[in-house]
């Protein structure tokens, strides 16, 4: 196996802290998507966090680890879910409740302000872009690393695959 | 406020010119690192932490894209002198995008102040005062870019899986003349 040694990924150190980070760093993600609507955030923002918990992983622990906890074929899938809900809510808003094409129908009240579930359809619009963006940007990144260590592995005489 | 500002493009502007000037492409990489933490900062400070955020984001995705794809590659430093046509190219190109740049500078209101507060009904008066009661979100960045203006962020998403797909195009294993022995079941496609 003429595995690049980057692949192997880091030290038992480095692993041992992405281990226990990675929770923390996906619950902020996850809730920067969420609250994107009251705090500043939002779907991009959220997740290009979520994909950074994914890149870690597969840099802490190689790009096993990392695709064991998201498959290319999953990212796959959340990009197609993440857009097709986004698209699938525009489409509500003309037919299902007659207004425009992406119009905000389900409103809210007063009281609900400032409050998490509120702002109509933005918030569930913002999942769907939380979605599509991790996924993508996760699975750009591990395109472009599969494909640097392909071209080292054509050449066996790179350095040795020590850890 | 502005005297930061100052200080943190004069940084930015030596992270540029040690990454366009170095040879070693470690180096220039981590200059370009710098330019853009730097940037983050900027943003924070002039009040747009939505934007600071994408940008610190981005900016270390791009990093570790760059250095994996910088660290043991078999030739580390640029080497070549550069040609004098494209240098005089460049210099022109720059020259000419700044003289115009300088020109639309001069149209700027005063620094901290709204570029749409010279026209009374600018759409951006509207959205800062209705924006709240009509979507009933208080972050009006998200207000904007998913209620006003959804539309914009369709395109960008539509942007962004068009990447995606072009990057799998490209990068596929399939075409690839010597298939690699170490495939995942998972990149069958």
């Amino acid at each position: 196996m003429n595995r690049d040694p980057s692949d192997q990924g880091m030290g038992e150190i480095v692993r041992t802290v992405a281990r226990w980070l990675r929770g923390f760093i996906l619950a902020y993600g996850i809730y920067v998507v969420l609250h994107g609507h009251i705090t500043p955030g939002g779907g991009f923002e959220g997740g290009i966090v979520i994909a950074c918990v994914f890149i870690l992983l597969t840099l802490a622990g190689g790009q096993d680890l990392g695709l064991s906890f998201f498959s290319r074929r999953a990212a796959l899938s959340f990009i197609s879910v993440g857009g097709l809900l986004f698209l699938a809510l525009a489409w509500m808003g003309m037919w299902w409740a007659g207004g425009a094409f992406l119009q905000n129908f389900i409103g809210t009240s007063e009281e609900a302000r400032f409050s998490l579930f509120s702002a109509g359809t933005i918030p569930i619009l913002n999942i769907g872009l939380g979605l599509k963006v991790a996924s993508s940007l996760f699975l750009v990144f591990t395109v472009l690393a599969a494909f640097r260590i392909d071209a080292a592995s054509e050449k066996p005489e790179e350095e040795g695959s020590g850890s | 406020m502005i005297e930061v500002i100052a200080i943190l493009a004069l940084f930015m502007l030596v992270g540029a010119i040690v990454a366009v000037e170095t040879s070693h492409l470690l180096f220039a990489v981590i200059s370009v690192g710098a330019v853009g933490f730097l940037a983050a900062i900027a943003f924070l400070l002039l009040g747009a932490p939505d934007v600071a955020i994408v940008q610190i984001g981005v900016e270390v995705i791009t990093l570790v894209i760059l250095i994996r794809a910088t660290i043991g590659r078999d030739a580390t430093s640029a080497v070549g002198q550069r040609k004098l046509v494209g240098t005089v190219t460049a210099v022109t190109f720059v020259a000419a995008i700044g003289l115009f740049g300088l020109q639309g500078l001069s149209d700027f209101p005063a620094f901290g102040m709204s570029v749409m507060d010279r026209i009374a009904d600018a759409p951006s008066n509207t959205y800062l005062q209705d924006g709240l009661a009509d979507t009933g979100a208080p972050n009006i960045v998200t207000a904007v870019l998913l209620d006003f203006r959804a539309y914009d962020t369709l395109g960008e998403a539509t942007v962004l899986f068009c990447a995606v797909l072009g990057t799998l195009a490209i990068l596929r294993r399939k075409a690839r003349v010597a298939p690699s022995p170490n495939e995942h079941k998972e990149d069958s496609e």
